[in-house]
């Protein structure tokens, strides 16, 4: 049969469109909403343009360097480069402050609420793997909170977090606690009450994949170490824990992931703390944009926090392939 | 527990690790599940019953008034009015939810067939290209798509919340994965039989994977419910959804008598969720451990 004149070739064999077409409106989102809004805002990341700040004329303020005072102004926006990323790692300027300040919280939040609440959740599902009849109301117990709205599990903590009457500050001063009450504006301890609420959500949703890995574990391995008289802490520590591996692999991306994406509760907890002791940087970012209107600084944070996100996602990725070529 | 009853028992030295990992299982459980039974509680004390020291759970009597003061101060629920509903939080909810679900539904079962189903130039690129999208999540991006969505005109519209999560790289792997499971020999007979692509789809691909399919509804559903940022990025009066309604009732409200009102208002956006939960739980964590396996 002779090839239909306008059949689209490929290296000398007809190719049928109808994949491409399968394939175009699930690529058509990801292109628009994905690939490029990245590529747009590396561009815009270098543009100066900050609507609510035409005050700003002093030459130290932002280093740029070829940029005449007078044309960073409220006119309109205007190129300056790479100068928000100089300014950025410069400790010395507004930006640099900023920066360094919601980089090291969001990494300090990240460590802490990501390794606790992965704790939790093997400690959880090593709890809940077994059967017994309540056990299935203690999994809706600890899995609960995953169904809930961030801004609506923030709200509640916001009431519990509230000094005199709160039940977080009756529990401490049970304890002994004598320290300051109200968390979420003081700003040494607003972190911490962001890092709670977190760990309290996460930790049952993170509780699922360890129990769906621990149900796929060969009982044999363990019956054979009770053969010799292995403690219920060498078995975790020596059978469960290595064999889980891939599973915290797992867990560990998506509470990293996570931490970085879901800043919902800040919105509720902290926003009153117009300092920014507790800024995360997804926060920082719509704080600069939408409300602070620093447009350009908005956007080099964003492509800082793409590059992180990239640096995570990646190394996962290129981690999991190796092990299961090791595997293989 | 009585000494009497301890000594009836046998000394076997596993009850007490048993004891003691109920007991650790219970207290968990007890700390985790009181936000939401505080919650509850609190809901239902009357208004004029403010909170003070020494009493922090009932007040004096049990009332849903707050519930209704709530929808009179929002528009949580619709209203009639000149016999037509008016908008309402819970609509624009709905209407967002329902839409990226509908779409996502099409989208991803068609191109997660496209990646098994064919051999094609370029699909390793494209395949990559689309799960750029779990390298780099969709809410990091809210500058550059807000810029988007105010070029498009969807600013204020349920369908500026849902647009960008039509296409998905996580519901698209999720389906592949499946689709990858269903056996060669199968797909083989129905192309013997004179199966068109739609119909290998329909009837070989999609029934053994609708688990995948539930799986990742919920995960959807459940995600976009509860999401905030974006929605109050790109959205006013007109498309508010329940959680920015919420957000703007804790601000708005004088928070610190108005505790009931804040808890009803909480428990009117968790309620729908959170009770189909309870109702198919078993199958809701099924789901949620589907998700999740590589």
């Amino acid at each position: 049969m002779a090839a239909h004149p306008w059949t689209p070739r490929w290296r000398g064999k007809r190719v049928s469109p109808l994949p491409y077409l399968l394939i175009l409106p699930t690529l058509a989102f990801v292109v628009l909403f994905t690939i490029y809004p990245t590529f747009q805002v590396i561009r815009s990341s270098q543009v100066y343009y900050h609507p609510n700040r035409p005050d700003r004329t002093r030459e130290s303020d932002l280093n740029l360097p070829g940029v005449a005072v007078e044309s960073r102004s409220i006119r309109g926006p205007h190129d300056v480069g790479l100068a928000y990323f100089r300014a950025m790692f410069d400790p010395t300027t507004e930006e640099g402050t900023i920066f360094f300040r919601v980089l090291g919280n969001t990494l300090v939040y990240a460590a802490v609420t990501v390794s606790a609440s992965m704790a939790l959740a093997f400690l959880f599902a090593m709890l809940v793997n077994r059967a017994a009849k309540w056990i299935g109301l203690a999994r809706i117990a600890l899995f609960y909170p995953t169904m809930l709205p961030m801004v609506s599990a923030a709200t509640i903590w916001l009431f519990f977090f509230t000094p005199d009457y709160g039940l977080f500050n009756s529990a401490l001063q049970v304890f002994g606690y004598t320290g300051p009450q109200n968390w979420v504006i003081n700003k040494d301890l607003a972190l911490g009450s962001l890092m709670i609420v977190a760990i309290w959500k996460d930790a049952g949703y993170l509780m699922i994949f360890y129990l769906a890995g621990m149900q796929n574990l060969p009982s044999e391995i363990y019956e054979a170490a009770d053969l010799d008289g292995a403690s219920w802490w060498v078995k975790t520590i020596r059978i469960t824990l290595p064999l889980l591996r891939r599973t915290t692999l797992f867990v560990s991306v998506v509470a990293i992931i996570s931490a970085f994406q879901n800043i919902d509760h800040a919105l509720v907890l902290t926003y009153q703390l117009v300092s920014g002791e507790a800024d995360l940087l997804l926060y920082e970012i719509y704080k600069q944009r939408f409300v602070l209107q620093n447009y350009g600084f908005a956007n080099a944070l964003t492509v800082v926090m793409i590059l992180l996100l990239l640096v995570f996602t990646l190394s996962n990725f290129f981690l999991s392939e190796r092990s299961t070529e090791a595997r293989a | 527990m009585s000494t009497a009853s301890m000594s009836i028992r046998p000394a076997k030295p596993r009850s007490y690790s048993k004891w003691f990992v109920n007991a650790l299982t219970i207290v968990l459980c007890i700390l985790w599940a009181i936000p939401i039974l505080w919650a509850i509680v609190v809901s239902l004390r009357p208004r004029s019953d403010a909170l003070g020291r020494g009493d922090i759970w009932f007040g004096q009597y049990l009332t849903t008034e707050s519930y209704q003061i709530v929808n009179e101060l929002a528009p949580f629920f619709p209203r009639i009015e000149d016999g037509r509903l008016t908008g309402s939080y819970y609509q624009n909810t709905l209407q967002y939810v329902l839409t990226t679900l509908g779409v996502q539904l099409i989208t991803i079962p068609l191109a997660a067939f496209a990646f098994v189903h064919f051999e094609f130039p370029g699909k390793k690129i494209l395949f990559y290209l689309i799960l750029s999208q779990m390298m780099i999540p969709t809410a990091s991006l809210l500058v550059p798509n807000f810029v988007t969505i105010r070029e498009m005109g969807l600013y204020d519209t349920t369908l500026a919340i849902a647009i960008p999560y039509f296409g998905s790289a996580f519901g698209t792997f999720l389906m592949r994965q499946a689709f990858l499971e269903v056996p060669r020999e199968l797909v083989e007979a129905g192309q013997i039989d004179g199966c068109r692509w739609y119909h290998l789809l329909w009837h070989v691909y999609l029934p053994p994977s609708r688990p995948t399919l539930i799986a990742f509804g919920l995960v959807s559903v459940s995600f976009h419910w509860n999401s905030l940022l974006w929605p109050l990025v790109v959205t006013s009066d007109n498309a508010r959804p329940l959680t920015m309604g919420l957000l703007r009732f804790t601000q708005l409200t004088d928070i610190g008598a108005q505790w009931s009102l804040i808890m009803a208002a909480t428990l009117i956006i968790v309620a729908p969720l959170l009770l189909i939960f309870l109702v198919f739980q078993r199958q809701f964590i099924q789901s949620f451990m589907h998700s999740g396996i590589k």
